[in-house]
């Protein structure tokens, strides 16, 4: 698998730290929601960084989108937030990964579980599902510090209502909004059993987030009865 | 070299003399790790260095923390190119431990708590360039940098300094440690940028 | 005091992918030190290092280890019995 050519071709502000990028990747070949792509920067003398961001949607003909969280003091991130214009290229290998993905033929329910922008690829599932008319119930608990961390937060709220049998819980982690039931806290037992699925149902599981955050969440799951071959993880570490 | 995007430079690469080339500069102090950080307490610690005969000198942490003490301030460069300069450490000179220790070998091999190791020439712990360090910036040196005790040999790149140093064996040839083994140059001296086998 | 996070092997798919043309992390692999088998995608792998290592989810030793230079890659699986791959059934076995 090589690198190809990549533009950008427009970018949406998702939250004050986070934008999705828009690349225009001529002959790009199809890919399944929870695929990661590679990025590469090449700067004029020759010095090259590499990150690995998660595709945020099905791809649209050639353009495909990563929603990318400014690091601070990142030596990419903010590059591409602040720094990388329309138009310019990049370069781009993928897509890439065989096991953190749904496929929109699968049609158990899914309970998707995101830490922070961990929310990435699960929203790729959620855009998927509705692209294929799939009817597979879906459920997402969605873990965040604050609600102006939320990313997709009004395409989120349009999908809840639109989208028929997806279900959305948001878990405040350090300030909730107004009328917010409860405290800020961690996805605990109770947030996992109130807005999950039972593992009886035998759904599909997605967990993405920080390393912490996907040890306690599939620990939980797992200590429900979850089968552990049905919770797929993945984990993102700071890499800038 | 593939399509340059405009306007990214990467971190500053410094042409400072004070930086090895391909080094950029870092306030912080990056934690690398390739396992788990081992959790050792200091009265299971020991350091132990054992010589091409099998001979073993070892010191308690009580024993190496009478030994008497240096308090080096020294740049560190590591291979995954942050540089951090004047940083300051206490603990016992190379010089000190290896003192009274009979060999004839020419090479080290350091390993430590985790089953980590590092392989360089014995003269380089020598003549006040090595140290055993347990302190760093006036406190306890933190299990993620390597605590209770590591390593700091800093005219090599920093993964010579092993974290959470066990002890070192001594031996007539070169026995390459763990990133040694995977492509890593046996010596790494960062002004000769020396980061893979063969550069 | 942080514990410096590991990622999931799905993550080698990417620098792996480059020496081989075959999605690693749906292959299974069998760890050297302890005998338990899984798939790559399960492995812990430490990438905040000079190269990535790849442990055992079970044991926590290492399994594989790949350092990566400009132009060159190296990849020691000593701690790794056997990787098992799905193959496409297009010709009976032996036949």
């Amino acid at each position: 698998m090589g690198w190809q050519p990549a533009r950008l071709a427009h970018r949406r502000v998702e939250t004050p730290t986070a934008q999705t990028l828009v690349l225009q990747v001529p002959g790009w070949a199809a890919h399944l929601p929870g695929q990661h792509v590679d990025i590469r920067l090449t700067a004029s003398d020759g010095y090259q960084a590499a990150r690995s961001y998660s595709l945020a949607a099905p791809a649209d003909g050639e353009r495909i989108e990563v929603t990318v969280q400014r690091v601070p003091d990142g030596e990419v991130s903010p590059f591409l937030l602040e720094g990388y214009r329309e138009g310019d290229p990049v370069e781009v290998r993928g897509p890439i990964g065989g096991w953190f993905v749904w496929r929109p033929t699968e049609s158990d329910p899914v309970l998707l579980v995101a830490g922070g922008s961990g929310v990435v690829p699960l929203m790729a599932m959620i855009r998927a599902r509705r692209t294929a008319g799939n009817r597979a119930p879906f459920r997402l608990i969605y873990s965040v510090r604050t609600p102006s961390d939320v990313f997709y937060n009004e395409e989120l709220r349009h999908r809840v209502r639109d989208d028929a049998g997806l279900d959305v819980a948001y878990v405040y982690t350090r300030e909730a909004p107004e009328g917010w039931r409860g405290e800020p806290h961690r996805v605990g037992l109770a947030d996992v059993t109130t807005h999950g699925w039972p593992p009886d149902l035998e759904p599909l599981v997605y967990v993405c987030g920080p390393t912490g955050f996907v040890e306690a969440v599939s620990d939980l799951l797992v200590g429900l009865g979850h089968p552990p071959g049905r919770v797929r993880t993945e984990r993102f570490g700071p890499t800038g | 070299m593939g399509i340059v995007t405009p306007g990214f430079t990467g971190r500053p690469r410094s042409g400072a003399p004070e930086l090895p080339p391909g080094q950029y500069l870092t306030p912080d102090f990056p934690v690398l790790s390739a396992g788990p950080t081992p959790r050792v307490p200091h009265e299971s610690w020991e350091f132990v260095i054992t010589t091409e005969t099998g001979a073993e000198y070892r010191w308690s942490w009580a024993e190496m923390m009478a030994l008497p003490q240096e308090t080096p301030t020294v740049d560190i460069h590591c291979v995954t190119r942050w540089s951090k300069l004047g940083t300051s450490w206490q603990g016992v000179s190379l010089d000190t431990l290896l003192d009274g220790v009979d060999t004839a070998a020419a090479y080290a091999l350091a390993h430590s708590y985790g089953g980590y190791s590092t392989n360089l020439p014995l003269d380089d712990l020598r003549a006040g360039r090595a140290w055993l360090v347990h302190t760093y910036d006036g406190a306890d040196l933190p299990a993620e940098h390597g605590g209770p005790a590591r390593l700091l040999v800093p005219h090599l790149y920093f993964w010579k300094s092993a974290k959470w140093v066990r002890g070192i064996r001594l031996g007539l040839e070169d026995t390459p440690g763990f990133w040694e083994t995977a492509g890593y140059h046996d010596y790494g001296d960062p002004w000769r940028e020396q980061r893979y086998q063969g550069d | 005091m942080t514990e410096l996070p590991y990622l999931d092997g799905n993550m080698l798919d990417g620098p792996l992918g480059e020496v081989f043309a075959i999605d690693l992390s749906t292959a299974t692999g069998r760890c050297a030190h302890c005998g338990t088998a899984g798939p790559v995608a399960g492995l812990r792998v430490y990438s905040q290092a000079p190269g990535l290592v790849a442990r055992c989810p079970t044991c926590v030793e290492v399994m594989m280890r790949m350092v990566r230079a400009p132009d060159r890659a190296w990849l020691d699986l000593r701690g790794t019995t056997y990787l098992r791959f799905p193959m496409p059934l297009d010709r009976p076995p032996g036949g």
